[in-house]
């Protein structure tokens, strides 16, 4: 089995290079186990790129045991802020250098466009990085007065210790960041789990992590079946904390393992249902583009996709009319054309997953009134496809598709649209347009969501917390929130004053 | 237009290189002269010698500096660039600051005194990390969202205050400019800046970088000029809403006053020190003879929170003293490229004389020249490590901050003692004790009047701890997060969501 593939680029003549070894240790090797390889896809052509080593249960203890050494020996409490600033901000700039043929990569093996991959997903990573950056050098305890005379107490923020992270496929190299920044700012050390599905460019960084500085063992990535060493991460009696992004219904199993296991933090950031509200004062022409926006990209493939439309009756046809046309100018094509806005869905499971989705709104009785066809021509392409005449029990409406299929609905009051809006197990994202500023403000406070956007769509910072309520997450990422995942307090009550008399 | 250069070639062991840079006064991007095209002489302390003349800059430079910043505030800076911007263009700068290491250092080492190893080891590195290290906090200055009722949204944002002046020593120039223009550009304000006149070599040559770093122009102007009249200036102008001064307690009354009498502007102030250091019977002795040294000599006395007056617990007073004195006299003197220096001229004649002024009160008022007491050399303005021993609390060298590598030493033997003699003085700066024993030392350190506290070690600085004085050493903190409060203005928004009366 190679331990380096070279992939070319189409319509040019570069390669890239890519380990596909597992990376521990700041080395590629191999597993110990020998299974089966992953084989990784083009989803724009349903090609094989390449096969990547697939970690066992025994690899990840290897990885795992390394980060423990990294956190006990060079990185924890032995590394200063100012150094780990440093690095994370060394490994800012290797990304900024390297960002084409990362941005190249990712379109290969996840089929986003290219230039969305390098101008937004690496551009925001990199600014992620920055940002962590940062805050290294400040995560502050606090003192507080007991007694002038004899006591103080000091919190310090520890890190957290060996960290597992399992990332999805969607924003491959955007998920990494979100991840690795907040941990490796506050010291902790990582065993990355990238989804089968995309592990290239996770690879990839690891090179960049090794160029930059990095002490082996800070950083581990192992790719692996969700079911092998995601499961093994979040069972691990060696891992202090796991942080999963992905379904929610893996997300219930990765907390349960946690739970049977060591009981160690865990944080999700699972999936939502979220809706967008267009109430009559809206401003058409951005709302509609804005709700296109929402559902169309990344090809839908978003956990905030605002998926349920609700519009208020009085512009509901003017709307919904203006928000068709739109849809059908998004041009989906492969990532290395440049007319291409988005890209095809990223796996033949989950092209199968959204079009019996598609069919079942169609069998449910719903009105296909854009998209709804598929195509003849290789790769998962999935176009935009919106139903109107829904009902709420529909599959649909209530089930989280994760492609570009918006369901589209109606409201005569403000308090109809809210209830329809909450109406969902999930809580991660929801929208809301509407030029009242005492509405915006009213129906934001009545939504059960970790994000409300107002008067825009999917638009994320990396200095803005986010994060789901109700089954769609457990804690935050992004700002200041975020460190708090990796810290664990410890608060030491300081005496250095006062005697006792025993007994009492 | 830059209408000067400096160029120098540097021939040392430790440091040949050629330096060429623009100078002039710095406004909107370009160097330029003084308006009364008058230049100020560059003295090189190690000789005497002047080594160039740079521009004066006038009150009337002043005034086109605050112009252009308040342009440059209204068009191209504050909340108008995210703070993820201005963190990254203050980290270009650090980056830059790191590059020209070498030049930087030399420059310091030419115009003001201290030795290169020194500039190279410590100023410089500070230097590049206090930008850097406000760079991290650019984009993170947060407001509050505060609940009151559910008819009202209440959020405060942290502003910028907008165009601010800022007026710096001449004993860390660079380090200096770096603990001033590090917060304030970080939270978003435009600057007015004046370097001391003795050395603006190193602030000249930083705004080259400011330049080549990408900030706009107009962000960052550089007057250099004399403290009675680009100093005053600023003190008084309509047009700056707040000031921050290093300097001296005397020239800082003057900063507030002239502050007071113009438009109020938001003062802070980090003035002079006369910092105890108290040192008890079971300090462990080598450790405190290190430190309690560097305490004094470090920057050849030239620190704020120099610790000069150090008082012994009798029980290891001549003990203490003999180590003292012998680590005194190890210090190497010499011209502060030499390989070997660790010491090398005080930064200007004026300071020379001050100096030998106090030890020779010293002297007169009957305490005992223990070592040193003259100067050293006949060329350049060193002066030998001083210590006097057999002091009153009445004297002028246990009184007066002297600003050199001077210091008294006082037997004491009861530690409330110790602690009243600590704080009796008009300054409250900075305070070291060393001691083993833990309760005595925070109980100690507790009650010091002092902005920082030492405690088994002394001179400590980290970019992410605050500093500043009690009562008149100043006002105010610099570094770490505290500093932030310096630059901004809190602006609570109240948001009527449907409140009717």
């Amino acid at each position: 089995m190679a331990n380096v593939v070279e992939l070319s680029v189409p319509k040019s003549n570069s390669k890239i290079r890519v380990q596909t070894g597992l990376f521990i240790n700041n080395d590629f090797v191999p597993s110990v186990d020998n299974i089966e390889p992953i084989r990784v896809y083009n989803p724009s052509t349903e090609e094989e790129l390449c096969t990547v080593t697939a970690a066992s249960a025994k690899d990840v203890d290897i990885a795992v045991a390394a980060a423990r050494k990294a956190f006990r020996e060079t990185w924890g409490k032995n590394v200063s802020g100012f150094e780990r600033s440093r690095l994370i901000n060394k490994l800012a700039d290797l990304m900024e250098r390297d960002k084409q043929t990362l941005a190249e990569l990712e379109c290969l093996n996840n089929g986003k466009p290219v230039k969305i991959a390098r101008d937004f997903d690496i551009g925001d990573s990199i600014g992620c990085l920055r940002y962590y950056a940062g805050w290294a050098d400040k995560i502050l305890g606090q003192s507080i007065e007991i007694d002038h005379k004899t006591k103080i107490a000091i919190t310090h923020p520890e890190p957290v210790g060996v960290c597992g992270q399992i990332i999805p496929w969607n924003y491959p190299i955007q998920m990494w960041a979100w991840k690795v920044a907040p941990a490796l700012a506050v010291g902790c050390t990582i065993v990355m789990k990238p989804s089968e599905i995309t592990p290239l460019t996770a690879l990839k960084l690891s090179e960049l992590v090794k160029e930059a500085g990095f002490p082996p063992g800070v950083i581990n990535t192992i790719p692996s079946l969700g079911s092998v060493g995601g499961l093994a991460l979040a069972a691990h009696r060696g891992v202090d904390k796991v942080a999963f992004t992905g379904s929610t219904v893996t997300g219930r199993k990765v907390m349960e393992a946690a739970a049977n296991s060591n009981l160690k933090k865990v944080s999700l950031e699972l999936g939502g249902k979220s809706p967008q509200l267009v109430f009559a004062s809206a401003d058409i022409e951005q709302a509609a583009n804005w709700a296109a926006l929402g559902i169309l990209y990344n090809t839908g493939q978003d956990c905030t996709a605002g998926s349920r439309l609700y519009v208020q009756d009085n512009i509901y046809d003017k709307f919904v009319a203006t928000l068709a046309a739109k849809a059908k100018e998004l041009v989906i094509g492969d990532g290395f054309d440049e007319r291409s806005g988005g890209g095809p869905v990223v796996s033949k499971t989950q092209y199968d997953r959204v079009w019996s989705y598609i069919e079942s709104g169609k069998k449910q009785g719903a009105r296909v009134i854009v998209g709804g066809e598929r195509r003849t021509t290789p790769g998962y392409w999935v176009d935009a496809t919106i139903f109107t005449d829904i009902r709420p029990d529909m599959k649909i409406v209530e089930e989280e598709i994760f492609g570009p299929v918006l369901s589209v609905g109606k409201f005569h009051t403000e308090q109809e649209a809210i209830d329809l809006a909450n109406d969902t197990t999930y809580g991660l994202a929801a929208g809301l347009h509407s030029t009242d500023q005492a509405q915006c403000h009213r129906v934001s406070s009545a939504l059960e969501a970790g994000t409300i956007w107002i008067n825009q769509y999917n638009v994320l910072y990396n200095n803005v917390p986010f994060g789901g309520k109700k089954q769609s997450g457990v804690g935050r990422e992004l700002g200041s929130h975020a460190l708090d995942e990796y810290i664990s307090t410890k608060a030491v009550h300081w005496n250095y004053g006062e005697n006792i008399e025993w007994p009492l | 237009m830059s209408t000067t250069t400096f160029s120098y070639e540097f021939n040392y062991e430790t440091f040949k290189g050629k330096v060429n840079f623009p100078t002039g006064v710095f406004i909107d991007g370009q160097f330029s002269a003084g308006s009364n095209n008058t230049t100020i002489d560059v003295v090189n302390p190690s000789t005497g010698k002047v080594v160039t003349s740079i521009a004066e800059g006038t009150a009337k430079d002043v005034d086109r500096a605050v112009a252009t910043a308040k342009r440059a505030y209204e068009t191209s800076w504050g909340l108008k660039v995210p703070g993820a911007r201005r963190g990254e263009l203050l980290n270009k700068l650090a980056d830059l600051i790191e590059l020209h290491s070498d030049e930087l250092a030399a420059l310091e080492a030419l115009d003001n005194g201290k030795t290169f190893k020194s500039a190279r080891g410590f100023d410089l590195g500070m230097s590049a990390g206090t930008i850097r290290y406000y760079g991290g906090w650019a984009d993170k200055i947060h407001g509050q969202v505060i609940e009151t009722n559910e008819g009202k949204l209440s959020y405060t944002r942290h502003e910028p205050i907008g165009v601010v002046g800022q007026i710096i020593p001449w004993n860390f120039p660079l380090l200096m400019m770096a603990w001033k223009i590090g917060p304030a550009l970080a939270t978003g304000n435009c600057i007015v800046l004046k370097p001391s006149e003795f050395t603006p070599l190193a602030a000249l040559r930083v705004c080259s970088l400011i330049n080549e770093a990408g900030f706009p122009h107009g962000v960052v102007n550089v007057v250099t000029g004399y403290g009675e009249t680009a100093g005053r200036a600023v003190s008084e102008h309509m047009g700056i809403d707040k000031v921050a001064f290093t300097g001296s307690t005397l020239v800082g009354r003057k900063v507030m006053e002239a502050a007071a009498r113009s438009n109020l502007k938001n003062v802070t102030l980090e003035l002079g020190g006369k910092s105890p250091n108290i040192v008890f019977n079971d300090a462990d002795l080598d450790l405190a003879i290190d430190w309690s040294t560097h305490g004094i000599y470090f920057n050849h006395g030239q620190c704020c929170c120099a610790g000069s007056r150090i008082f012994v617990q009798s029980g290891i007073y001549d003990e203490f003293l003999k180590r003292f004195t012998a680590k005194s006299q190890s210090i190497k003197l010499g011209d502060p490229f030499g390989r070997d220096s660790l010491q090398g001229p005080q930064v200007s004649q004026i300071q020379f004389d001050r100096i030998m002024g106090y030890i020779n009160s010293g002297k007169e008022q009957g305490a005992k020249v223990h070592l040193g007491g003259e100067r050293h050399g006949t060329e350049g303005y060193w002066i030998q490590p001083t210590i006097f021993t057999d002091t009153r609390p009445d004297m002028r060298i246990v009184q007066e901050e002297i600003f050199g590598p001077v210091c008294v030493i006082i037997k004491f033997e009861d530690e409330e003692d110790a602690l009243r003699q600590a704080n009796d003085t008009l300054y409250g700066l900075a305070a070291a004790v060393f001691t083993r024993d833990i309760t005595r030392a925070i109980q100690f350190a507790h009650k010091l009047h002092a902005g920082t506290a030492w405690i088994n070690c002394t001179n400590s600085l980290h970019a992410n701890v605050p500093f500043g004085g009690y009562k008149q050493s100043g006002i105010g903190r610099e570094l770490g997060e505290y500093a932030l409060n310096n630059y901004t203005n809190v602006k609570a928004v109240q948001v009527n969501l449907g409140v009717r009366i």
